[in-house]
């Protein structure tokens, strides 16, 4: 690629310019795809944790259920659930394009906003399910 | 054949993108798989409780799935995670300490998985 010795080394933008760039709407799944994956990473021992506590034993169990009710452990677990949600289905957005489907800017645009449009309404079931009563 | 030898040997990467690239996609189908088996029997249990969910994880096959499934969610992680710190750290004694601690978190993850999965 002799074409390629011409461009610019890749750079990182500087940290003061992510807010100023206007990413487009795949853009913004690519990053939250980062973001969702990061935080199942790090909340990785509080997962791991209440699923212990939900399998070890019927006393155990019980606990979780008062464990569950607080509305922080609430609140992470709506936030790991939007995570999970949001990085399944971009996740299956990226397959497709691995298989060279819906590659063009418009195609990417579509299933960009598919990807919103499956996990934002899932997520806020699981947040009437968490905080709702029913 | 070997196109990797004298002035032609190739001294740059280490030739695990095209191999973590290809694992990454085959430990998300793995998840994803799983994924929809665990919602199928979850929502076809009815009533949730303990004895449904932990009886779940009680048969071998189910056991081993799930086994299976972490630990490509596991190796996922790793691709994922080592990504990141090499798109946004760039000195190499920080990035190898932060790649290390990766490891060691999911290396310690992994060992809490079976004692959990295998105390049912």
């Amino acid at each position: 690629m002799p074409e390629a010795r011409n461009t610019k080394r890749f750079t990182n933008i500087h940290i003061t310019d992510i807010l100023r760039y206007r990413l487009p709407l795949s853009g913004i799944v690519s990053i939250l795809h980062r973001v969702s994956g990061a935080m199942m990473f790090l909340l990785l021992p509080f997962i791991l944790y209440i699923f212990d506590l939900s399998i070890t034993s019927e006393i155990s169990f019980a606990y979780l259920q008062g464990f569950a009710s607080h509305w922080f452990v609430k609140l992470l677990i709506l936030g790991l659930s939007w995570a999970y949600l949001h990085h399944f289905c971009a996740g299956v957005r990226h397959l497709f394009m691995d298989a060279h489907i819906g590659l063009s800017k418009e195609g990417s645009a579509k299933s960009a906003r598919s990807v919103f449009f499956v996990s934002v309404p899932l997520a806020l079931l699981v947040a009437l399910k968490l905080f709702g009563d029913f | 054949m070997d196109n990797n030898i004298g002035p032609k040997r190739l001294v740059v990467g280490a030739h695990y993108g095209l191999r973590d690239w290809l694992a990454q996609r085959a430990t998300a189908i793995v998840m994803a798989v799983f994924t929809i088996v665990l919602l199928v029997l979850f929502l076809g249990a009815g009533e949730f409780s303990y004895e449904s969910w932990a009886g779940l994880y009680a048969q071998q096959w189910f056991k081993l799935f799930a086994f299976v499934t972490f630990m490509s969610l596991y190796y996922h992680a790793w691709v994922g995670v080592r990504d990141i710190w090499m798109d946004y750290v760039k000195p190499v004694a920080v990035r190898l300490l932060l790649q290390v601690l990766t490891i060691l978190w999911l290396v310690g993850c992994a060992g809490w998985t079976v004692q959990i999965l295998w105390r049912v």
